[in-house]
């Protein structure tokens, strides 16, 4: 005969963690493949332009990121407070562009080093003149593919 | 009775460490995607004496000064205007004589098409903002991709973006994207 057993202390079982783990390294994986790391220090303003017809920017390894804008509030006494080349971690003037674009291809493979990409991420309030200057460096460097950074607008 | 089991290890730390991986990956990457207007510089030439002689119907002149201001063919306009300027300047419908001449080109896919003789030649000064010089490379880019969605649609009853490799190069060589940048001047 079944025994009705009615015992005074009803404890919830507690909730088991052991799956909890396998939750957070899930999302570590996520984050891991669709993020990618952060490679400079920003060091100028930058607030992209909006524009409607742009594109993603393919191959990520065929990307080399030229800054522009003014210097952040704590660089302004050093570097004023005129617009400003960034490469890498460093201000720069313009006739750094073309040992800056001799060593990121020296960096790419052989057969790859022709379809570098210059990704021109300038500041929406800087003027054109540092940009025209820089397209031409860009030029006699013969590193001819830019790309206008801008983000989508609405 | 000696039973030697090797006791179990225990995980519940594992979670914790799991969690410091996630945290520190959340602070050092980005998840942004870049994205922007692609172009193609010409190659440099430090003599520009032999550039190529263009009618004056052929050329739509874009020029951007340093107040922001823009004006095509002379003419002051509005940003917003700029689109539709261009794409009749592209098409000609009525083959007008102020407008760019065609010529008939054999193109691949396409058989004979007439393709416009037209170039856009864009200038920025100096005080141009950026701003503004890529919002007017965005309406005269919105011009050209709104024209090839045109013919790409009366041809394959297509989008452009949707179409095959093949069939893109076609209409890209039907409409090419003919905009040239005016070479800045040292002295103004």
């Amino acid at each position: 005969m079944a025994k009705f057993k009615k015992d005074g202390k009803r404890t919830v079982p507690a909730v088991s963690t052991a799956s909890l783990p396998d939750i957070v390294f899930m999302l570590l994986f996520f984050f891991m493949v669709s993020t990618t790391m952060r490679e400079v220090t920003m060091m100028v303003n930058n607030q992209l332009p909006l524009a409607t017809q742009i594109a993603k920017l393919e191959k990520k390894s065929l990307v080399s990121n030229i800054y522009i804008g003014l210097p952040l509030a704590t660089y302004q006494r050093v570097y004023g407070t005129e617009p400003r080349i960034q490469l890498n971690d460093k201000f720069a003037n313009l006739q750094d562009i073309g040992a800056f674009i001799a060593s990121e291809r020296e960096a790419r493979k052989e057969e790859e080093r022709n379809s570098l990409t210059n990704n021109l991420k300038v500041d929406r309030f800087t003027t054109m003149g540092i940009v025209t200057d820089l397209k031409q460096e860009l030029r006699k460097a013969n590193s001819l593919r830019i790309n206008y950074g801008a983000k989508q607008k609405n | 009775m000696a039973s030697k089991k090797t006791p179990e290890i225990n995980a519940t730390s594992t979670a914790d460490i799991a969690f410091l991986l996630l945290v520190f990956f959340l602070a050092t990457t980005t998840m942004n995607v870049d994205s922007g207007m692609f172009r193609r510089l010409p190659p440099y030439q430090p003599d520009i004496e032999n550039a190529p002689k263009i009618a004056k119907r052929n050329i739509l002149q874009v020029l951007v000064n340093r107040n922001d201001l823009l004006s095509v063919n002379g003419e002051l306009t509005d940003v917003n205007n700029l689109k539709a300027k261009t794409i009749e300047f592209l098409l000609n419908p009525n083959n007008n004589g102020d407008l760019p001449a065609k010529e008939i080109k054999q193109i691949d896919l396409l058989g004979n098409v007439e393709v416009s003789k037209g170039v856009v030649s864009l200038q920025s000064d100096k005080g141009t903002s950026y701003n503004m010089y890529i919002a007017v490379q965005d309406q005269l880019a919105a011009a050209f991709n709104e024209v090839r969605d045109q013919k790409a649609l009366s041809k394959w009853g297509k989008k452009y973006a949707t179409l095959n490799q093949e069939e893109q190069d076609a209409v890209r060589a039907w409409i090419p994207m003919t905009i040239s940048e005016a070479e800045p001047k040292s002295v103004k």
